[in-house]
């Protein structure tokens, strides 16, 4: 069945998988910003439990989706994979460890003899949903705003007496930290923080039963509400004024383009009807939430996060646009040099694995949907009895 | 052009090390643990017997902590291969990236989402779809094993795959080559089966200290004949497997196995060393001596070949060449690997001019190569030797210990079984020892596997030092040391809560 298709339809088939699992990712980061909001929302040792227990229960659903997230981008394009991990370093290793800590933080908190003390992996969870979400925000922009790195394959046939056979080589300053420098990006990871965060509230809102807590978010959520648009609008209007990496289809040579990005949302009205259909249940539910006090806004605004996101990434990779960029602008732009450096920008098409494994790794992609059903069903049945002090005490396993 | 520092290969390999044995220290006792507590869990609903279930409790909750760190640990290799081996996640990301992702879409969302019904979903769904979740997370966990054992295999024994000039990287060209490549199917065997011998003896430590303690008789007993019982099979299939293992490497990586054996000048009949001490050879720099050595006649032949008078290759045959046993030297293979690696460059050279005949001549020359392409980056023989003492010990302590918890086994069934656990208390306190034995013994399998493949990361294809990723040696000293300080206080804090958690015993819930 996968085996007919061209490879670049299975390009963007698994362009659109990673970019969906990425649009799960972020959406799943209500964990993360619910880890930020612990001591906000809660100021007694039973209101933080509550809260802990509330998005501590789906805290592996993230992580597990992080993990696969990188193991399809290895499995479909694995240039990108080794480009941008090796290259910017500090960046994912920073991602990496907060997340190390956040895994053990909830097992452990509240254990006898855990060493630390609660405190401290409090300020895990905090650190993880803190930074974790930002400079996850930070990388995900470097997709519009391009990276310092070359790659030249033939180093390859570098003996090791003459050079070094490795092909990529990173030219950043920091190691990918650099990112962070660049206003678009923290624009970016700003916005994705404060996303986190909001979900965070709405998830909160809708699983624990407990008023002061529920007063208290909706209290945090007018606040963070309108400064995520500050910041996720910052970002749009950047994104789409500036000039974008364009891939001429028949040369595959990159080139800058004036208002890339914008172009590609009207020349692909089906991710821009899906956009503006995630940015509206964004707004919904935050609306739904603190103007009609219902609390059933997770399910709009989530839902609707996945599809913004969704759509964003598209418009990175799709449409002949080089979705990981290299350039240096200190080079100057349109010189030689600066347009020898773009050549290394990652495309869809020069950045995957082959026709074969593509394929292999389609029939892998029939299991999603019963990944997704049993995902469903495991959440519903969990969730059925919303979380409460008496919840909490009956169970036997509580962070 | 720059070169490769040298520290920077050892420091990335450190690294890597130092967090893959840091993982390997949590998921044996996940793999086996979660069988165990299915068993037992299956145990309480068939008798509807609640001492069956808060025994099933205790050890879920033992696992949760275990769980959590063994997660933590597993996300930094995951994304290693990228980060601090970035060539090697190019030339071979084809192959190597697919079991990566399939061990996520098929074993690790499963593992998680009925962890969570595991761990929270008792009053919430019945008791049939509670056993199946747990039952579930035993199988997602045993399936990742498989699915990474795979990948690891692969860079062992590299099946199904061609190299692609024109994409600069080795492609997948049979799935189920790789997937049933019989040195995955020893891999996943042999360290799935010593992962629940550990979880058994695990258990049966655990165990024996409420017995030395007079406290939960009930539950001792009964955790420790359901461990013993599980342990006494898989300790067996463990030694089964563990020299098929052997007798595989023999054939595939012959130099490891030499190396494994110290076995310097090959010859026919060779004597398996059960015991003995490695002292550099005073004439041969490159060379070791076994000293006060306990040989076993014949027995090497027969491991690697099931034929008492077999030839067995050595060290000096496998890198300096035997004309007379038709073996290649590695000079020769290292001309081999440059022809190739000069052939590749030409064939790129006539792409880009547009040359068919000099790209076609090209691409023989690469075809006829091709396979000892990794040797071209060598400079000297000696290199292909790995490290001798530390993979030669390891082998045979990881034995000894092996044989050890097979006796263990019997004693603890035969004892459980009779109920005369009691009888005997010196021999509780060698079930307590017996903890730390099992992971050195673990540790030690890996150390054999992994060192012992040295200086290969992709046997014959790519030498550990092509693979890194271009870096300053400080970042990685850097990461290097922050996780050695974060995963050695973590394992200090697990360990602790480990040890209070046990202390309450299973009648305090799983709290
Ligand atoms: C409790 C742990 C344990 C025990 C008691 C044993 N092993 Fe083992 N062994 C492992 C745990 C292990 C492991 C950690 O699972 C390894 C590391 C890599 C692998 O594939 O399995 C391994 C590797 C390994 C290898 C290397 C395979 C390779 O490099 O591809 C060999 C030849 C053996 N084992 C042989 C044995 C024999 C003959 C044993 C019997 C007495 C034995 N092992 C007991
Ligand atoms: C979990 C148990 C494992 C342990 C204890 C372990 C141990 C080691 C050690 C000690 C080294 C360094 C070798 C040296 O310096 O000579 C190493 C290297 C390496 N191992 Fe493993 N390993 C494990 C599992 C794996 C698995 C499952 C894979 C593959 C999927 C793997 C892939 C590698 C790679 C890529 C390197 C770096 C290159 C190299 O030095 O060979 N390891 N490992
Ligand atoms: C270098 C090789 C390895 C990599 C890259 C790796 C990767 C990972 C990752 C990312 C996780 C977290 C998964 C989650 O989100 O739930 C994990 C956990 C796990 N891995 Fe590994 N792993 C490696 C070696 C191994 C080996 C050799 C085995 C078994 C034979 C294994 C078995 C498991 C299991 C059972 C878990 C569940 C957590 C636990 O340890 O308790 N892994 N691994």
């Amino acid at each position: 069945m996968f085996e007919n298709l061209s490879l670049l339809t299975l390009q963007q088939y698994w362009y659109f998988i990673v970019s969906l699992l990425g649009a799960l990712l972020i959406f799943l980061t209500f964990v993360q910003g619910g880890q930020t909001l612990i001591y906000r929302l809660g100021k007694t040792e039973l209101e933080r439990t509550l809260i802990v227990n509330s998005i501590g229960r789906k805290w592996e659903l993230t992580f597990t989706t992080l993990v696969t997230f990188g193991g399809a981008f290895f499995a479909s394009f694995p240039l990108f994979y080794s480009t941008s991990f090796g290259g910017a370093y500090w960046v994912w290793m920073l991602i990496l460890f907060v997340f190390v800590i956040q895994a053990v933080s909830y097992e452990f908190r509240s254990k006898p003899k855990n060493l630390l003390g609660q405190r401290t992996f409090d300020v895990f969870l905090f650190l993880n949903g803190f930074l974790g979400t930002i400079l996850l925000g930070a990388a995900i922009g470097t997709f519009f705003t391009g990276s310092q790195f070359q790659i030249n394959k033939l180093n390859l046939t570098q003996l090791p007496q003459s050079g070094s056979p490795i092909i990529s080589q990173w030219t950043g300053p920091a190691h990918g930290l650099e990112a962070v420098l660049n206003l678009t990006n923290v624009a970016l990871g700003l916005s994705l923080f404060l996303l986190a965060r909001i979900l965070g509230t709405l998830y909160i809102i809708n699983t624990v039963e407990h008023d002061k807590i529920n007063q208290r978010a909706r209290k945090d959520l007018m606040i963070s509400s309108p400064l995520f648009l500050v910041f996720f609008l910052w970002f749009l209007i950047s994104i789409l004024t500036k000039k974008g990496f364009a891939v001429d289809p028949a040369t595959q040579m990159v080139y800058l383009e004036p208002y890339k990005y914008l172009h590609n949302f009207l020349q692909m009205p089906i991710v821009l009807i899906l956009f503006l259909l995630g940015v509206i249940l964004v707004l919904w539910g935050i609306g739904l939430t603190l103007f009609k006090k219902s609390s059933r806004g997770f399910w709009f605004t989530g839902p609707g996060a996945i599809f913004a996101v969704l759509g964003i990434l598209l418009v990175a990779g799709y449409n002949n646009t080089a979705f990981y960029p290299a350039v240096n602008w200190s080079l100057g732009e349109g010189t030689d040099t600066f347009n020898t450096f773009m050549q290394s920008s990652l495309t869809i098409q020069n950045s995957s694995s082959s026709h074969y494994t593509l394929t292999v790794m389609s029939y892998v992609s029939l299991l999603v949907p019963f990944v997704l059903a049993y995902i469903v069903w495991a959440w519903r049945s969990i969730n059925k009895v919303k979380v409460s002090e008496k919840e909490v005490e009956e169970n036997t396993h509580s962070y | 052009m720059m070169q490769i520092d040298p520290s920077l290969v050892d420091w990335s390999r450190w690294q890597f090390a130092l967090t893959a044995m840091f993982h390997w220290v949590f998921v044996p006792l996940t793999l086996g643990l979660s069988i165990m507590m299915a068993m037992m869990e299956t145990m309480y609903t068939r008798t509807g017997d609640e001492h069956w279930k808060k025994i099933t409790k205790f050890w879920m909750t033992l696992f949760g902590i275990n769980f959590a760190i063994g997660v933590a640990t597993g996300i930094i290799l995951e994304f290693e291969f990228g980060t601090n081996w970035s060539n090697y996640s190019w030339f071979v990301g084809d192959i190597f990236g697919a079991p990566l992702a399939i061990e996520g879409i098929m074993a690790f969302f499963m593992e998680a989402t009925f962890l969570a019904v595991m761990f929270f979903g008792w009053n919430k769904v019945s008791k049939g779809a509670h056993l199946t979740s747990t039952w579930l997370v035993a199988l997602g966990s045993n399936l990742s094993s498989l699915w990474i054992l795979v990948a690891n295999a692969w860079m062992q024994n590299p099946t199904g795959t061609t190299f692609n000039p024109d994409t600069a990287r080795n492609e997948m060209s049979n799935f189920w080559e790789v997937l049933f490549s019989p040195t995955a199917i020893n891999k996943f065997l042999h360290t799935t089966a010593s992962a629940y011998l550990l979880s058994a003896i695990f258990v049966i430590g655990v165990s024996a200290w409420f017995l030395l303690k007079n406290r939960e008789k009930l539950f001792a007993r009964r955790s420790i004949v359901i461990a013993s019982i599980f342990g006494l099979f898989f300790g067996l299939y463990t030694v089964i497997t563990g020299d098929a293992s052997a007798r595989h490497m023999a054939q595939v990586q012959p130099i490891k196995f030499a190396a494994m054996e110290n076995l310097n000048y090959g010859r026919e009949n060779a004597p398996y060393t059960a015991f003995g001490f490695l002292k550099n050879n005073a004439d041969e720099e490159i060379l070791k001596d076994t000293k006060l050595k306990i040989e076993i006649p014949n027995m090497l032949s027969f491991m690697a070949y099931l034929n008492p008078h077999a030839f067995v290759p050595g060290i000096v045959d496998l890198v300096y060449g035997n004309k007379e046993k038709d073996i290649m030297g590695v000079n020769e293979k290292i001309e081999k690997g440059r022809l190739a690696i000069e052939a590749f460059r030409v064939y790129k050279e006539a792409k880009n001019e547009g040359d068919v005949t000099k790209a076609d001549l090209a691409m023989n020359v690469l075809n006829q190569n091709y396979s000892y392409f990794g040797y071209g980056y060598f400079t000297e023989a000696a290199q292909a030797i790995p490290p001798v003492k530390l993979t030669f010990y390891s082998f045979r302590w990881m034995v000894y210990l092996g044989f050890l918890f097979i006796i263990l086994m019997i004693y603890f069934l035969y004892h459980g079984i009779r109920d005369t656990l009691g009888k005997h208390r010196w021999m509780l306190v060698i079930a307590i020892i017996a903890i730390p034995l099992a992971y050195l013994a673990s540790q030690a399998g890996w150390v054999v596997a992994e060192v012992g493949r040295q200086p290969w990361v992709i046997q014959d294809l790519m030498p550990t030092f092509a693979a890194v990723s271009h870096l300053e040696v400080s970042s990685v000293k850097l990461t290097f040391w922050l996780f050695a300080i974060t995963f050695t206080t973590l394992l200090i804090a697990e360990v602790r809560i480990m040890l209070a958690q046990i202390k309450k015993g299973p009648n305090h819930g799983g709290k």
